[in-house]
C-alpha cells in the first residue's frame, strides 16, 4: 500500500518556494558577500531534487520541462562567451566590464558582465547536479 | 597582449559545447570538429610564426598584471607541440570516423575528444601553476570518459585502475602546489622562476621539485609507469592512438617546462634523478616491449621507452640534448598515433591482438604493410626517417655531459624497439597468409586514409628536420635562458 505523504507534499510546496528565493539571492549577493554562481546553482538544484523526492520523476518534468544535459552545454557556452566578447573591444580574453545603470525600480544599479559569466555557471551546476541525479535514479 | 594566444584553448571547447547542443546530428558534430581542429591547427601555425618573429607571445587573461592574475604563454617550445598535437588529433578524429561506432557517437565521444584537445592544447599554454593542474584535470576527466564510453568488460577494469591512479597523483599534485605557494607565496611560473632564483634553490626546495617530478612522472610514465600498459590496451584503437601520442606527452611537457623553468639550479641532484628513471624507464620499457607477444601490449611498451628517452636529453641539460629531446617529442607524437592506429586496424582485421594467431597480412594489405614498416624503421630511429635526428642529438647531448651510460642505454634499447616492432611485421605481415579477405573481421578501406596521413608526417619530418630546425633552435634556446620567459610574462611592468 502506497503511504500518504500529503505532508510531504505541502511542506515541499511551500519550502521550494523559500529554497528558490534563498538561492537568488545566494546567486545576487557573489558579488561583496559570500554567495555566488556556484553556491546559488548548488542551492536550485536542491530545489529541483527536493521536488524528485516529494513528487515522481515524470510528474516533475511534466512541470518543469527543462532538458538539464542541454542547460549545462548551453550556460558553460554563456560563460566563455561573455570571456570572447572582449576581442571585440580589443581586451584580454575575459576582462569584464560594469557599469551603474539606473532601473525603474531598484534605483541606481551597479551591472557587471561577471554576472553573465555567473550565470552560466549557475546554469552548468544545476545542469549538472540534476543530470547526475536523474541519471541515478534512473539506472536500473 | 594578443588574444590569439587563447584561441588554441577556447576554439576545441566551444566546439565542443557546441555539439553538445546538436548531440542529435552526429554530421554536423564530424564537421564541426574537423573544422574546429583545422582552425586550431591554423592558429597554432600563426603563433609559431609570430614567435619566431616577435619572441614569445603572452596574454594576462581579464587584463590583469602578470603575478596576479592568470598568464597564457605560447613559446615555441609550447607552439611546436600545439602544432603536433593537432595533426595526430585530426588523424585520430577522422579515423574514428569510420571506427568509432554510432552507439558511442550518440554518446557525446565527439565533444570530449574535444574537451581532451581543450585540456592538451591549455597545458601547453598556461603560464601559472594552478592553472597547469585545471588543464591537467580538463584533459583527464575528459580521458576518463573516453576510456569507460562504451562499458565492456575490460575497459571498465582498466579505467577503474587508471582514474583511481590520476586521483592520487593529481591530490599529490595539489599538496605540491600548497607546498610550493607555502615556500614561495606565488604560483606564476614566471614569477616562481624569480622568486626560486632570489632565495637560492635550497633542500626544501628542491624536495617539492622532486615531489613535482613525482607527480609529472606518474603522468608521463616515468618510471611509473605500472598503470600504463593496461589502460592504453583497453579502450577503442581512435582513443588509445590519442592517449598514446598526446596524454604521456603533456606530463613530459610539464617536466620541462619545471625543470628549466623554476628548479634549474641543482641539476647535480634532479637532473641526475631524472637521467637515472629515463634511464629505469627504457630498460624496464624495452623489456615489456620485447617479452610480450601481443600487439596493444608491445605498442604501449614502446610509449614507455620513449618517455625515457627523450626526459634523457632534458638529464644532459645541454644545448643539443634538448634539441634532440623536442625533435623526439615532436616525432613521438606522431610516431605513437601512427603506430597504435596502424596496430589497431591489425586486430580490427584480424580480430585478434595475438601475434601468433595471423600472418602473411601484407599479401591483402601490402599499403598497410608497408606503412607499418617504414613507421617501424621510424620509431627504431633509421637516418631517413623522423626518429633519427632526435635519436642522435640526445645521443649527442648526453655524451657532452659525460652521462655516457645514459646515452649507451639509448641506443640499446633503440635495437631493442626495432626487435619488438620487426617482430610485428614479420610474424603478422610476412608468412604464409592464413587469412583471406572474406575471413577478415573489418576493411582497411577507409582508414587507410589517417594512417597515410601520418606516414607521409613521419617521412616528411625526416627529410624536413632541416626546415624546422630555425624554430626548434628557437624552443631551445628559450629552454636554456629563463629570464626571455620572464621577460615576456611581465614586459615593462614591475615584479612585485
Amino acid at each position: 500500500m502506497r503511504p500518504n505523504d500529503i505532508l510531504l507534499h505541502s511542506v515541499t510546496k511551500i519550502a521550494t518556494f523559500i529554497i528558490l528565493t534563498f538561492s537568488i539571492y545566494l546567486f545576487f549577493a557573489g558579488h561583496h558577500n559570500p554567495g555566488g554562481g556556484f553556491i546559488g546553482g548548488l542551492a536550485t538544484a536542491s530545489v529541483v531534487v527536493l521536488l524528485f523526492l516529494a513528487f515522481d520523476v515524470e510528474t516533475v518534468k511534466k512541470y518543469l520541462p527543462l532538458d538539464f544535459q542541454l542547460m549545462t552545454a548551453l550556460g558553460v557556452l554563456l560563460a566563455v562567451l561573455t570571456g570572447v566578447g572582449s576581442f571585440f573591444f580589443d581586451a584580454p580574453f575575459l576582462s569584464q566590464t560594469f557599469d551603474y545603470f539606473e532601473l525603474p525600480i531598484f534605483g541606481e544599479v551597479e551591472l557587471a558582465t561577471a554576472v553573465l559569466f555567473d550565470i552560466g555557471v549557475a546554469m552548468a551546476v544545476i545542469g549538472t547536479a540534476v543530470t547526475i541525479i536523474l541519471s541515478i535514479s534512473e539506472a536500473d | 597582449m594578443n588574444n590569439l594566444v587563447i584561441l588554441p584553448i577556447i576554439i576545441p571547447f566551444i566546439s565542443g559545447m557546441i555539439m553538445v547542443v546538436f548531440r542529435k546530428n552526429i554530421t554536423l558534430q564530424k564537421w564541426l570538429g574537423v573544422i574546429a581542429l583545422l582552425s586550431t591547427g591554423f592558429v597554432a601555425m600563426m603563433l609559431m610564426h609570430q614567435i619566431k618573429s616577435e619572441g614569445i607571445q603572452s596574454i594576462q587573461v581579464g587584463g590583469w598584471q602578470a603575478p596576479f592574475g592568470i598568464t597564457v604563454v605560447a613559446d615555441m617550445f609550447a607552439a611546436l607541440l600545439l602544432v603536433a598535437a593537432f595533426l595526430v588529433a585530426l588523424a585520430c578524429f577522422v579515423y574514428s570516423f569510420f571506427t568509432i561506432g554510432n552507439d558511442k557517437e550518440k554518446h557525446y565521444y565527439y565533444p570530449f575528444f574535444l574537451f581532451l584537445m581543450t585540456g592538451v592544447n591549455g597545458s601547453f599554454l598556461t603560464g601559472d601553476m594552478f592553472n597547469l593542474f585545471v588543464f591537467f584535470e580538463v584533459m583527464l576527466i575528459s580521458s576518463y570518459v573516453l576510456i569507460t564510453l562504451g562499458g565492456s568488460k575490460g575497459q571498465l577494469r582498466e579505467s577503474f585502475k587508471y582514474v583511481l591512479i590520476n586521483v592520487i597523483s593529481s591530490f599529490l599534485f595539489l599538496v605540491a602546489l600548497a607546498y610550493l605557494y607555502g615556500v614561495t607565496g606565488t604560483l606564476n611560473m614566471a614569477h616562481l622562476s624569480l622568486r626560486v632564483a632570489e632565495a637560492g634553490q635550497d633542500g626544501l626546495l628542491t624536495t617539492i621539485a622532486i615531489l613535482f617530478l613525482i607527480v609529472f612522472s606518474l603522468k608521463a610514465a616515468l618510471l611509473l609507469f605500472f598503470w600504463l600498459p593496461g589502460s592504453y590496451s583497453a579502450p577503442p584503437t581512435a582513443v588509445a592512438a590519442i592517449f598514446s601520442a598526446l596524454l604521456t606527452k603533456v606530463g613530459i611537457y610539464a617536466i620541462f617546462r619545471v625543470f628549466t623553468l623554476i628548479f634549474y639550479h641543482e641539476p647535480q641532484i634532479t637532473h641526475v634523478l631524472i637521467g637515472i628513471m629515463g634511464a629505469l624507464t627504457m630498460i624496464l620499457g624495452a623489456i615489456g616491449a620485447i617479452a610480450y607477444w601481443d600487439i596493444r601490449k608491445i605498442l604501449a611498451y614502446n610509449v614507455i621507452v620513449s618517455v625515457g628517452l627523450i626526459v634523457a636529453g632534458l638529464a644532459a641539460f645541454t644545448y643539443s640534448g634538448l634539441l634532440g629531446s623536442i625533435y623526439y617529442l615532436i616525432h613521438d607524437i606522431i610516431i605513437k598515433g601512427l603506430i597504435f592506429l596502424i596496430g589497431g586496424t591489425v586486430i580490427a582485421l584480424t580480430g585478434t591482438a595475438k601475434l601468433k594467431e595471423f600472418s602473411g597480412l601484407i599479401r591483402n594489405h601490402p599499403y598497410l604493410g608497408w606503412m607499418f614498416f617504414i613507421s617501424a624503421l621510424s620509431l627504431a630511429g633509421i637516418p631517413p626517417l623522423s626518429g633519427f635526428v632526435g635519436k642522435i642529438f640526445i645521443t649527442r647531448g648526453t655524451f657532452e655531459a659525460e652521462l655516457f651510460w645514459l646515452g649507451a642505454i639509448g641506443f640499446m634499447t633503440s635495437l631493442m624497439v626495432l626487435y619488438s616492432v620487426m617482430k610485428i611485421f614479420m610474424n603478422g605481415f610476412w608468412g604464409e597468409t592464413n587469412m583471406s579477405i572474406e575471413m577478415e573481421k573489418g576493411s582497411t578501406k577507409r582508414v587507410i586514409l589517417p594512417i597515410a596521413f601520418l606516414t607521409v608526417l613521419t617521412i616528411a619530418l625526416g627529410f624536413g628536420a632541416e626546415g624546422i630546425h630555425d624554430y626548434v633552435s628557437i624552443a631551445v634556446e628559450g629552454l636554456l635562458d629563463p629570464s626571455i620567459y620572464i621577460e615576456a610574462v611581465f614586459g615593462n611592468n614591475p615584479i612585485p
